[in-house]
Protein backbone atom coordinates (compact mmCIF):
# COMPACT_ATOMS: atom_id res chain seq x y z
CA UNK A 1 0.00 0.00 0.00
CA UNK A 2 1.80 3.34 -1.10
CA UNK A 3 1.87 6.03 2.02
CA UNK A 4 3.07 8.45 -0.35
CA UNK A 5 1.68 9.40 -3.91
CA UNK A 6 3.37 11.44 -6.72
CA UNK A 7 1.79 12.46 -9.85
CA UNK A 8 2.85 14.49 -11.97
CA UNK A 9 4.83 16.71 -9.84
CA UNK A 10 6.45 19.95 -11.31
CA UNK A 11 7.45 22.56 -9.03
CA UNK A 12 9.18 26.58 -9.02
CA UNK A 13 10.17 28.02 -6.22
CA UNK A 14 8.51 31.82 -5.82
CA UNK A 15 10.22 34.06 -7.92
CA UNK A 16 12.74 31.65 -9.55
CA UNK A 17 11.90 30.92 -13.14
CA UNK A 18 13.35 27.62 -13.24
CA UNK A 19 11.83 24.27 -12.59
CA UNK A 20 13.08 22.51 -10.14
CA UNK A 21 11.53 19.16 -9.90
CA UNK A 22 10.04 18.06 -13.53
CA UNK A 23 6.38 15.44 -13.94
CA UNK A 24 7.37 13.56 -11.10
CA UNK A 25 5.18 10.27 -10.64
CA UNK A 26 6.18 7.90 -8.00
CA UNK A 27 5.05 5.54 -5.12
CA UNK A 28 6.25 5.12 -1.59
CA UNK A 29 5.03 1.77 0.05
CA UNK A 30 4.06 1.61 3.61
CA UNK A 31 7.30 0.46 5.66
CA UNK A 32 10.06 0.92 2.49
CA UNK A 33 13.29 2.68 3.33
CA UNK A 34 14.44 4.43 0.41
CA UNK A 35 17.31 6.06 -0.76
CA UNK A 36 17.30 9.36 -2.60
CA UNK A 37 19.92 10.51 -4.55
CA UNK A 38 21.94 12.56 -6.77
CA UNK A 39 24.39 16.00 -7.53
CA UNK A 40 23.62 18.87 -5.59
CA UNK A 41 20.30 21.03 -6.68
CA UNK A 42 19.03 18.05 -8.77
CA UNK A 43 15.43 18.51 -6.33
CA UNK A 44 15.85 15.61 -3.60
CA UNK A 45 15.90 18.01 -0.87
CA UNK A 46 12.66 20.25 -3.06
CA UNK A 47 10.66 16.73 -3.44
CA UNK A 48 11.25 15.99 0.37
CA UNK A 49 10.08 19.30 1.59
CA UNK A 50 6.98 18.04 -0.59
CA UNK A 51 6.29 15.07 1.89
CA UNK A 52 5.54 17.70 5.13
CA UNK A 53 3.69 20.46 3.06
CA UNK A 54 6.72 22.88 3.56
CA UNK A 55 6.10 22.94 0.07
CA UNK A 56 3.98 25.04 -0.85
CA UNK A 57 2.77 25.95 2.48
CA UNK A 58 5.98 27.42 3.74
CA UNK A 59 7.38 27.97 0.47
CA UNK A 60 4.87 29.12 -2.01
CA UNK A 61 5.81 28.52 -5.40
CA UNK A 62 4.21 27.22 -8.31
CA UNK A 63 3.48 23.37 -7.74
CA UNK A 64 1.76 21.30 -10.48
CA UNK A 65 0.33 17.79 -9.98
CA UNK A 66 -0.99 15.60 -6.70
CA UNK A 67 0.64 14.48 -3.52
CA UNK A 68 -0.81 12.55 -1.47
CA UNK A 69 0.75 11.58 2.21
CA UNK A 70 -0.90 8.56 4.56
CA UNK A 71 -4.47 9.79 2.42
CA UNK A 72 -3.96 13.30 2.84
CA UNK A 73 -3.40 15.86 -0.28
CA UNK A 74 -1.05 17.77 0.43
CA UNK A 75 -2.03 20.85 -1.09
CA UNK A 76 -4.99 20.78 1.19
CA UNK A 77 -3.46 20.04 4.23
CA UNK A 78 -1.81 21.97 6.81
CA UNK A 79 1.42 21.52 7.63
CA UNK A 80 0.71 20.65 11.58
CA UNK A 81 -1.33 18.10 10.67
CA UNK A 82 0.85 16.11 8.45
CA UNK A 83 3.79 16.77 11.14
CA UNK A 84 1.88 14.09 12.98
CA UNK A 85 2.61 11.68 10.65
CA UNK A 86 6.06 12.96 8.74
CA UNK A 87 8.97 14.08 10.96
CA UNK A 88 11.79 15.56 8.81
CA UNK A 89 15.29 15.74 10.09
CA UNK A 90 17.52 18.40 8.16
CA UNK A 91 20.90 18.65 7.14
CA UNK A 92 22.05 21.68 9.83
CA UNK A 93 20.22 20.58 13.19
CA UNK A 94 21.27 24.06 14.13
CA UNK A 95 18.55 25.71 12.21
CA UNK A 96 15.79 22.58 14.11
CA UNK A 97 17.28 22.81 18.14
CA UNK A 98 16.50 26.59 20.06
CA UNK A 99 15.91 25.02 23.98
CA UNK A 100 18.14 25.33 26.56
CA UNK A 101 18.35 21.34 27.33
CA UNK A 102 18.31 18.21 25.48
CA UNK A 103 15.74 16.54 27.51
CA UNK A 104 13.30 19.96 26.89
CA UNK A 105 14.00 20.10 22.92
CA UNK A 106 13.24 16.44 22.90
CA UNK A 107 10.02 17.19 24.63
CA UNK A 108 9.32 19.80 23.13
CA UNK A 109 6.84 18.35 20.03
CA UNK A 110 5.33 15.75 22.44
CA UNK A 111 4.23 18.77 24.92
CA UNK A 112 2.81 20.57 21.96
CA UNK A 113 0.55 17.50 21.26
CA UNK A 114 -0.78 18.07 24.83
CA UNK A 115 0.22 14.24 25.68
CA UNK A 116 0.01 13.38 29.39
CA UNK A 117 3.58 13.66 31.64
CA UNK A 118 4.30 10.08 32.24
CA UNK A 119 4.02 9.63 28.60
CA UNK A 120 6.54 12.75 27.61
CA UNK A 121 8.73 11.30 30.25
CA UNK A 122 8.37 8.03 29.38
CA UNK A 123 8.80 8.53 25.39
CA UNK A 124 11.73 11.27 25.86
CA UNK A 125 13.57 8.05 27.73
CA UNK A 126 13.06 6.26 24.86
CA UNK A 127 13.97 8.20 22.30
CA UNK A 128 17.02 9.39 23.84
CA UNK A 129 17.96 5.79 24.57
CA UNK A 130 17.37 4.35 20.87
CA UNK A 131 19.80 7.28 19.77
CA UNK A 132 22.17 6.49 22.18
CA UNK A 133 22.78 10.24 23.77
CA UNK A 134 21.03 9.72 27.30
CA UNK A 135 24.40 11.02 28.73
CA UNK A 136 23.51 14.64 27.40
CA UNK A 137 20.12 14.63 28.34
CA UNK A 138 20.91 17.93 30.80
CA UNK A 139 23.74 19.53 28.54
CA UNK A 140 22.31 22.66 25.98
CA UNK A 141 21.98 21.14 22.56
CA UNK A 142 24.28 24.59 21.50
CA UNK A 143 27.06 23.50 23.60
CA UNK A 144 27.32 19.83 21.57
CA UNK A 145 29.58 19.14 18.63
CA UNK A 146 27.38 19.00 15.15
CA UNK A 147 27.23 15.32 15.45
CA UNK A 148 25.82 15.46 18.73
CA UNK A 149 23.50 18.23 17.68
CA UNK A 150 22.27 15.51 14.80
CA UNK A 151 21.53 12.47 17.30
CA UNK A 152 19.47 15.29 19.24
CA UNK A 153 17.33 16.65 16.31
CA UNK A 154 16.48 12.83 15.42
CA UNK A 155 15.90 11.91 19.40
CA UNK A 156 13.44 15.08 18.72
CA UNK A 157 11.51 13.19 15.70
CA UNK A 158 11.48 9.76 16.69
CA UNK A 159 10.00 10.83 20.12
CA UNK A 160 7.17 12.13 18.12
CA UNK A 161 6.25 8.67 16.63
CA UNK A 162 5.70 9.39 12.59
CA UNK A 163 4.63 6.79 10.77
CA UNK A 164 7.16 8.20 8.03
CA UNK A 165 10.47 9.68 8.39
CA UNK A 166 12.12 11.66 6.18
CA UNK A 167 15.65 12.87 6.94
CA UNK A 168 18.06 14.94 4.67
CA UNK A 169 22.13 13.97 4.99
CA UNK A 170 21.29 13.37 8.98
CA UNK A 171 24.20 11.52 8.99
CA UNK A 172 26.28 14.11 6.94
CA UNK A 173 28.02 15.52 10.39
CA UNK A 174 28.45 12.17 11.83
CA UNK A 175 31.89 10.03 12.51
CA UNK A 176 31.47 7.03 10.28
CA UNK A 177 30.55 5.08 13.41
CA UNK A 178 27.65 6.91 14.69
CA UNK A 179 26.74 7.28 10.91
CA UNK A 180 26.12 3.47 10.75
CA UNK A 181 24.52 3.80 14.33
CA UNK A 182 21.91 5.51 12.84
CA UNK A 183 21.43 3.72 9.88
CA UNK A 184 20.71 0.45 11.78
CA UNK A 185 18.37 2.85 13.97
CA UNK A 186 16.64 3.53 10.94
CA UNK A 187 16.24 -0.05 9.79
CA UNK A 188 15.33 -1.60 13.26
CA UNK A 189 12.79 1.36 13.42
CA UNK A 190 11.54 0.23 9.96
CA UNK A 191 11.23 -3.10 10.54
CA UNK A 192 10.03 -3.16 14.42
CA UNK A 193 7.23 -0.30 13.67
CA UNK A 194 6.73 -0.06 9.94
CA UNK A 195 7.76 3.47 10.03
CA UNK A 196 8.65 4.61 6.23
CA UNK A 197 12.01 6.02 5.88
CA UNK A 198 13.03 8.25 3.01
CA UNK A 199 16.50 9.13 3.33
CA UNK A 200 18.65 11.75 1.13
CA UNK A 201 21.75 10.78 0.83
CA UNK A 202 25.35 11.36 -0.75
CA UNK A 203 27.70 9.00 0.99
CA UNK A 204 26.47 5.51 -0.25
CA UNK A 205 28.91 3.40 1.03
CA UNK A 206 26.91 2.56 4.01
CA UNK A 207 23.59 3.40 3.34
CA UNK A 208 23.51 0.65 0.16
CA UNK A 209 22.78 -2.46 2.22
CA UNK A 210 19.89 -1.63 4.41
CA UNK A 211 18.28 0.34 1.89
CA UNK A 212 14.94 -1.62 -0.21
CA UNK A 213 15.27 1.20 -3.05
CA UNK A 214 17.50 3.99 -4.02
CA UNK A 215 16.00 7.10 -6.15
CA UNK A 216 18.56 8.41 -8.39
CA UNK A 217 17.44 12.19 -9.46
CA UNK A 218 19.18 14.59 -11.82
CA UNK A 219 18.11 18.29 -12.91
CA UNK A 220 14.50 18.20 -11.52
CA UNK A 221 14.07 14.23 -12.66
CA UNK A 222 13.64 10.54 -11.35
CA UNK A 223 16.70 8.61 -13.62
CA UNK A 224 16.81 5.47 -11.70
CA UNK A 225 14.98 3.66 -9.41
CA UNK A 226 15.06 -0.22 -8.22
CA UNK A 227 16.63 -2.06 -6.06
CA UNK A 228 20.02 -1.16 -4.71
CA UNK A 229 21.89 -3.58 -7.15
CA UNK A 230 20.43 -2.76 -10.26
CA UNK A 231 20.46 1.13 -9.79
CA UNK A 232 23.99 1.40 -8.49
CA UNK A 233 25.41 -1.06 -11.07
CA UNK A 234 23.30 0.60 -14.03
CA UNK A 235 24.82 3.13 -16.66
CA UNK A 236 22.05 5.22 -16.64
CA UNK A 237 24.14 7.22 -13.41
CA UNK A 238 27.34 6.88 -14.62
CA UNK A 239 28.55 10.66 -15.65
CA UNK A 240 25.93 11.97 -12.90
CA UNK A 241 27.85 12.81 -10.55
CA UNK A 242 26.98 10.10 -8.35
CA UNK A 243 29.38 8.56 -5.60
CA UNK A 244 29.20 4.68 -6.20
CA UNK A 245 30.62 2.61 -3.53
CA UNK A 246 34.18 1.17 -4.38
CA UNK A 247 32.77 -1.85 -3.82
CA UNK A 248 30.64 -1.17 -6.53
CA UNK A 249 33.24 0.36 -8.74
CA UNK A 250 35.43 -2.69 -8.53
CA UNK A 251 33.02 -4.80 -9.29
CA UNK A 252 32.47 -3.11 -12.56
CA UNK A 253 35.94 -2.38 -13.08
CA UNK A 254 36.27 -6.41 -13.17
CA UNK A 255 33.64 -6.92 -15.40
CA UNK A 256 35.61 -4.86 -18.22
CA UNK A 257 38.48 -7.36 -17.37
CA UNK A 258 35.90 -10.41 -17.78
CA UNK A 259 35.59 -11.31 -14.08
CA UNK A 260 32.05 -11.59 -13.62
CA UNK A 261 30.59 -11.46 -10.54
CA UNK A 262 27.19 -13.44 -10.25
CA UNK A 263 25.61 -10.66 -7.69
CA UNK A 264 26.27 -6.95 -7.71
CA UNK A 265 28.28 -7.27 -4.09
CA UNK A 266 27.22 -4.19 -1.76
CA UNK A 267 29.95 -5.05 1.05
CA UNK A 268 33.05 -6.32 1.71
CA UNK A 269 31.85 -9.58 2.20
CA UNK A 270 29.95 -9.63 -0.21
CA UNK A 271 32.65 -9.60 -2.58
CA UNK A 272 34.86 -11.83 -0.57
CA UNK A 273 31.35 -14.50 -1.78
CA UNK A 274 31.49 -13.77 -5.05
CA UNK A 275 34.72 -14.08 -5.37
CA UNK A 276 35.14 -17.26 -4.21
CA UNK A 277 31.67 -18.42 -6.13
CA UNK A 278 34.47 -17.56 -9.58
CA UNK A 279 37.26 -19.39 -8.41
CA UNK A 280 35.55 -22.78 -7.84
CA UNK A 281 33.86 -22.21 -11.54
CA UNK A 282 37.25 -21.52 -12.48
CA UNK B 1 54.16 26.55 9.66
CA UNK B 2 52.13 25.74 12.74
CA UNK B 3 53.42 24.21 15.78
CA UNK B 4 51.75 23.13 18.70
CA UNK B 5 52.91 22.04 22.15
CA UNK B 6 51.52 20.06 25.19
CA UNK B 7 48.39 22.08 24.23
CA UNK B 8 45.13 22.08 26.62
CA UNK B 9 41.31 23.25 26.69
CA UNK B 10 38.45 22.85 28.09
CA UNK B 11 34.86 24.23 28.15
CA UNK B 12 33.77 25.84 31.66
CA UNK B 13 36.04 22.81 32.91
CA UNK B 14 34.85 20.56 30.65
CA UNK B 15 38.13 18.98 29.18
CA UNK B 16 38.01 19.24 25.42
CA UNK B 17 41.84 18.85 24.56
CA UNK B 18 44.80 17.26 27.09
CA UNK B 19 48.37 17.62 25.64
CA UNK B 20 48.02 17.76 22.07
CA UNK B 21 51.27 18.56 20.32
CA UNK B 22 51.84 18.83 16.83
CA UNK B 23 53.67 20.49 13.78
CA UNK B 24 52.60 20.92 10.38
CA UNK B 25 55.17 22.09 7.65
CA UNK B 26 54.22 24.64 4.75
CA UNK B 27 53.62 22.74 1.77
CA UNK B 28 51.80 19.47 3.88
CA UNK B 29 47.97 17.94 3.59
CA UNK B 30 46.43 17.46 6.32
CA UNK B 31 43.80 15.51 7.71
CA UNK B 32 42.49 15.72 11.17
CA UNK B 33 40.50 13.05 11.45
CA UNK B 34 38.16 11.81 15.20
CA UNK B 35 34.94 10.88 16.92
CA UNK B 36 32.40 13.03 17.20
CA UNK B 37 33.23 15.62 20.28
CA UNK B 38 37.05 14.17 19.81
CA UNK B 39 38.32 17.97 20.04
CA UNK B 40 39.00 18.43 16.13
CA UNK B 41 37.23 21.86 15.56
CA UNK B 42 38.45 23.04 19.37
CA UNK B 43 41.69 22.51 17.65
CA UNK B 44 41.73 24.44 14.58
CA UNK B 45 39.76 27.30 16.41
CA UNK B 46 42.99 27.55 17.86
CA UNK B 47 45.20 27.98 14.75
CA UNK B 48 43.70 31.56 14.04
CA UNK B 49 43.35 32.46 17.76
CA UNK B 50 39.80 32.80 17.93
CA UNK B 51 40.77 30.16 20.70
CA UNK B 52 43.56 30.75 23.03
CA UNK B 53 45.64 27.66 24.84
CA UNK B 54 44.94 27.16 28.38
CA UNK B 55 48.04 25.74 28.97
CA UNK B 56 50.80 24.76 26.16
CA UNK B 57 51.56 27.17 23.32
CA UNK B 58 50.67 28.02 19.58
CA UNK B 59 52.24 29.16 17.23
CA UNK B 60 52.25 30.08 14.09
CA UNK B 61 54.92 31.04 12.03
CA UNK B 62 56.93 31.64 14.91
CA UNK B 63 54.45 33.87 16.75
CA UNK B 64 52.54 33.04 19.81
CA UNK B 65 48.75 32.52 19.22
CA UNK B 66 48.34 34.73 22.81
CA UNK B 67 50.26 37.57 21.60
CA UNK B 68 48.79 38.44 18.37
CA UNK B 69 45.15 39.45 17.49
CA UNK B 70 42.36 37.14 15.56
CA UNK B 71 42.77 40.04 12.68
CA UNK B 72 46.25 39.38 12.79
CA UNK B 73 45.99 35.88 12.40
CA UNK B 74 43.71 35.82 9.58
CA UNK B 75 45.49 37.67 7.41
CA UNK B 76 47.40 34.73 7.50
CA UNK B 77 45.38 31.56 8.07
CA UNK B 78 41.94 31.29 6.51
CA UNK B 79 39.19 29.31 8.71
CA UNK B 80 36.35 27.39 6.33
CA UNK B 81 33.27 26.70 9.15
CA UNK B 82 31.68 23.76 9.24
CA UNK B 83 28.81 25.56 9.20
CA UNK B 84 28.90 28.40 6.27
CA UNK B 85 25.63 30.43 7.90
CA UNK B 86 28.45 31.50 10.75
CA UNK B 87 30.03 32.80 8.16
CA UNK B 88 27.98 34.62 5.56
CA UNK B 89 26.22 37.73 5.82
CA UNK B 90 26.45 39.69 2.85
CA UNK B 91 23.79 40.62 0.31
CA UNK B 92 25.12 38.93 -2.83
CA UNK B 93 27.39 36.13 -3.36
CA UNK B 94 30.31 38.74 -4.89
CA UNK B 95 30.06 40.98 -2.17
CA UNK B 96 30.43 38.00 0.16
CA UNK B 97 33.88 36.85 -1.39
CA UNK B 98 34.83 40.39 -2.02
CA UNK B 99 34.51 42.13 1.87
CA UNK B 100 37.88 40.42 2.99
CA UNK B 101 39.85 41.67 0.25
CA UNK B 102 38.02 45.28 0.85
CA UNK B 103 38.94 44.84 4.30
CA UNK B 104 42.54 44.28 3.83
CA UNK B 105 42.65 47.29 1.42
CA UNK B 106 43.14 45.95 -1.77
CA UNK B 107 42.78 47.72 -5.14
CA UNK B 108 39.26 47.42 -6.73
CA UNK B 109 40.92 45.75 -9.94
CA UNK B 110 42.31 43.22 -8.08
CA UNK B 111 39.44 42.42 -5.90
CA UNK B 112 37.46 42.06 -9.32
CA UNK B 113 40.06 40.00 -10.39
CA UNK B 114 40.59 37.40 -7.72
CA UNK B 115 36.62 37.17 -7.03
CA UNK B 116 35.87 36.18 -10.34
CA UNK B 117 38.68 33.75 -10.57
CA UNK B 118 37.79 32.24 -7.31
CA UNK B 119 33.81 32.24 -8.32
CA UNK B 120 34.89 30.40 -11.31
CA UNK B 121 37.28 27.39 -10.07
CA UNK B 122 34.59 27.10 -7.09
CA UNK B 123 31.50 26.77 -10.05
CA UNK B 124 29.72 29.47 -8.54
CA UNK B 125 30.63 32.11 -10.70
CA UNK B 126 26.91 32.09 -12.30
CA UNK B 127 25.58 32.64 -8.73
CA UNK B 128 27.15 35.82 -8.19
CA UNK B 129 24.32 38.05 -7.78
CA UNK B 130 22.29 35.98 -5.82
CA UNK B 131 21.97 36.42 -2.09
CA UNK B 132 23.98 33.39 -0.06
CA UNK B 133 21.12 32.72 1.96
CA UNK B 134 19.09 31.92 -1.14
CA UNK B 135 21.60 29.17 -2.37
CA UNK B 136 21.43 25.02 -1.52
CA UNK B 137 23.83 23.85 1.83
CA UNK B 138 26.33 22.86 -0.93
CA UNK B 139 25.95 26.01 -2.44
CA UNK B 140 26.85 28.47 0.34
CA UNK B 141 29.68 26.09 1.78
CA UNK B 142 31.52 26.80 -1.63
CA UNK B 143 30.79 30.20 -0.87
CA UNK B 144 32.26 30.33 2.41
CA UNK B 145 35.23 28.55 1.14
CA UNK B 146 35.74 31.11 -1.83
CA UNK B 147 35.72 34.01 0.75
CA UNK B 148 38.73 32.65 2.43
CA UNK B 149 40.64 31.50 -0.72
CA UNK B 150 40.13 35.24 -2.36
CA UNK B 151 42.96 36.52 0.21
CA UNK B 152 45.25 33.90 -0.21
CA UNK B 153 46.09 32.94 3.36
CA UNK B 154 49.23 30.95 3.52
CA UNK B 155 47.36 28.33 6.32
CA UNK B 156 44.01 27.03 4.53
CA UNK B 157 41.97 24.94 7.60
CA UNK B 158 38.33 23.49 6.53
CA UNK B 159 36.16 22.36 8.95
CA UNK B 160 34.35 19.25 7.61
CA UNK B 161 34.31 20.72 3.93
CA UNK B 162 32.76 17.36 1.96
CA UNK B 163 29.34 17.25 4.14
CA UNK B 164 26.65 18.29 1.82
CA UNK B 165 28.32 17.81 -1.01
CA UNK B 166 28.35 15.64 -4.14
CA UNK B 167 30.87 13.44 -5.81
CA UNK B 168 31.32 15.88 -8.43
CA UNK B 169 32.08 18.98 -6.14
CA UNK B 170 34.08 16.66 -3.59
CA UNK B 171 36.24 15.77 -7.30
CA UNK B 172 36.87 19.60 -7.59
CA UNK B 173 38.00 20.34 -4.04
CA UNK B 174 40.26 17.49 -4.26
CA UNK B 175 41.71 19.99 -7.25
CA UNK B 176 41.62 22.90 -5.34
CA UNK B 177 43.91 21.30 -2.59
CA UNK B 178 45.99 19.89 -4.98
CA UNK B 179 46.52 23.43 -6.36
CA UNK B 180 46.99 24.95 -3.17
CA UNK B 181 49.53 22.63 -2.13
CA UNK B 182 51.15 23.69 -5.53
CA UNK B 183 51.15 26.77 -3.83
CA UNK B 184 53.25 25.23 -0.47
CA UNK B 185 50.39 26.12 1.37
CA UNK B 186 49.44 24.61 4.57
CA UNK B 187 46.07 22.89 4.13
CA UNK B 188 44.03 21.60 6.96
CA UNK B 189 41.50 19.22 6.47
CA UNK B 190 38.83 18.16 9.58
CA UNK B 191 36.76 15.19 7.95
CA UNK B 192 35.39 11.98 9.18
CA UNK B 193 35.26 11.33 5.19
CA UNK B 194 37.42 8.12 5.20
CA UNK B 195 36.74 7.64 1.34
CA UNK B 196 38.19 11.39 0.64
CA UNK B 197 41.05 11.11 2.64
CA UNK B 198 41.87 7.84 1.61
CA UNK B 199 42.21 9.10 -1.87
CA UNK B 200 43.87 12.67 -1.12
CA UNK B 201 45.61 13.18 1.64
CA UNK B 202 49.11 12.00 2.60
CA UNK B 203 49.21 12.27 5.89
CA UNK B 204 46.52 11.89 9.04
CA UNK B 205 46.10 13.02 12.38
CA UNK B 206 43.95 10.94 14.59
CA UNK B 207 42.54 12.18 17.71
CA UNK B 208 40.29 10.79 20.38
CA UNK B 209 39.10 12.12 23.38
CA UNK B 210 41.16 15.65 23.29
CA UNK B 211 44.74 13.36 22.45
CA UNK B 212 46.95 12.87 19.12
CA UNK B 213 46.40 8.87 19.21
CA UNK B 214 47.92 8.27 15.51
CA UNK B 215 50.12 11.03 13.35
CA UNK B 216 51.41 9.15 9.94
CA UNK B 217 50.99 8.39 6.63
CA UNK B 218 47.31 7.93 5.62
CA UNK B 219 47.86 4.32 4.31
CA UNK B 220 49.25 3.49 7.73
CA UNK B 221 46.63 5.36 9.82
CA UNK B 222 43.83 4.36 8.02
CA UNK B 223 44.43 0.78 7.59
CA UNK B 224 44.76 0.11 11.29
CA UNK B 225 41.60 -1.82 12.19
CA UNK B 226 42.66 -0.55 16.19
CA UNK B 227 43.04 2.66 15.73
CA UNK B 228 39.98 3.52 13.37
CA UNK B 229 37.73 2.25 16.21
CA UNK B 230 39.15 3.93 18.94
CA UNK B 231 38.80 6.89 16.44
CA UNK B 232 35.16 6.18 15.37
CA UNK B 233 36.28 5.46 12.39
CA UNK B 234 35.50 2.81 9.53
CA UNK B 235 38.23 1.47 7.13
CA UNK B 236 37.91 2.44 3.65
CA UNK B 237 35.81 0.30 1.73
CA UNK B 238 39.01 -1.14 0.00
CA UNK B 239 40.60 -1.63 2.95
CA UNK B 240 37.61 -3.55 4.28
CA UNK B 241 37.51 -5.96 1.23
CA UNK B 242 41.72 -6.12 1.42
CA UNK B 243 41.04 -7.75 5.03
CA UNK B 244 38.64 -10.15 4.10
CA UNK B 245 40.46 -11.50 1.46
CA UNK B 246 43.94 -11.68 3.48
CA UNK B 247 43.67 -15.95 3.61
CA UNK B 248 44.06 -15.33 -0.34
CA UNK B 249 47.43 -13.59 0.55
CA UNK B 250 45.95 -9.76 -0.72
CA UNK B 251 47.70 -7.50 1.84
CA UNK B 252 45.17 -5.63 4.47
CA UNK B 253 46.92 -2.21 3.77
CA UNK B 254 45.20 -1.60 0.66
CA UNK B 255 43.20 1.77 0.00
CA UNK B 256 42.41 1.78 -4.03
CA UNK B 257 40.28 0.65 -6.26
CA UNK B 258 43.05 0.17 -8.93
CA UNK B 259 44.95 -2.04 -5.42
CA UNK B 260 42.50 -4.54 -4.65
CA UNK B 261 41.40 -5.01 -8.57
CA UNK B 262 45.01 -5.99 -9.05
CA UNK B 263 44.88 -8.16 -6.10
CA UNK B 264 41.94 -9.96 -6.84
CA UNK B 265 43.14 -10.33 -10.71
CA UNK B 266 45.99 -12.33 -8.94
CA UNK B 267 44.52 -14.41 -6.75
CA UNK B 268 42.56 -15.44 -10.03
CA UNK B 269 45.62 -15.65 -11.83
CA UNK B 270 45.06 -13.35 -13.85
CA UNK B 271 48.30 -11.54 -14.13
CA UNK B 272 48.50 -7.48 -13.17
CA UNK B 273 46.28 -6.15 -16.01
Amino acid sequence: MPIIRVKGLSYRYPGSSRTVLKNITLNIDEGEYVVITGPSGCGKTTLCRCFNGLIPHFYGGNLEGEIIVNGFPVKETSTSTLAQYVGMVFQEPESQLFLLSVEREVAFGLENLGLPREEIVKRVDEALKLVGISHLRDRAPHELSGGEQQKVALAACIAMQPKILVLDEPTANLDPISAVNILNLLQSLRNKLGVTIILVEHRLEAVASVADRFIVMNDGMIVSDGDPRDVLSSTNIEGLGVGVPKVIQLYKDLKRRNVIFNLVPLTPKEVKACLMEVLEFD
Amino acid sequence: MIEISDLWFDYDGFPVLRGVSLKIELGEVVAIMGENGAGKTTLIRHFNGLLKPKRGYVKVFGVDTREATVAELSRRVGLVFQNPDHQLFAETVFDEVAFALKNFGFPEDVIERRVEWVLKMLDLYDLKDRSPFSLSGGERKRVAIASILSYDPDIIVFDEPTVGQDYGQKERLAQLIKLLKSQSKIIVVVTHDVEFVAENFPRVVLLSKGRVIADGSTRRVLTDEKLIRRANLLLPQVTQVAKHLVEFGVPGDLMWVSEIRGAILKVLGRGCT
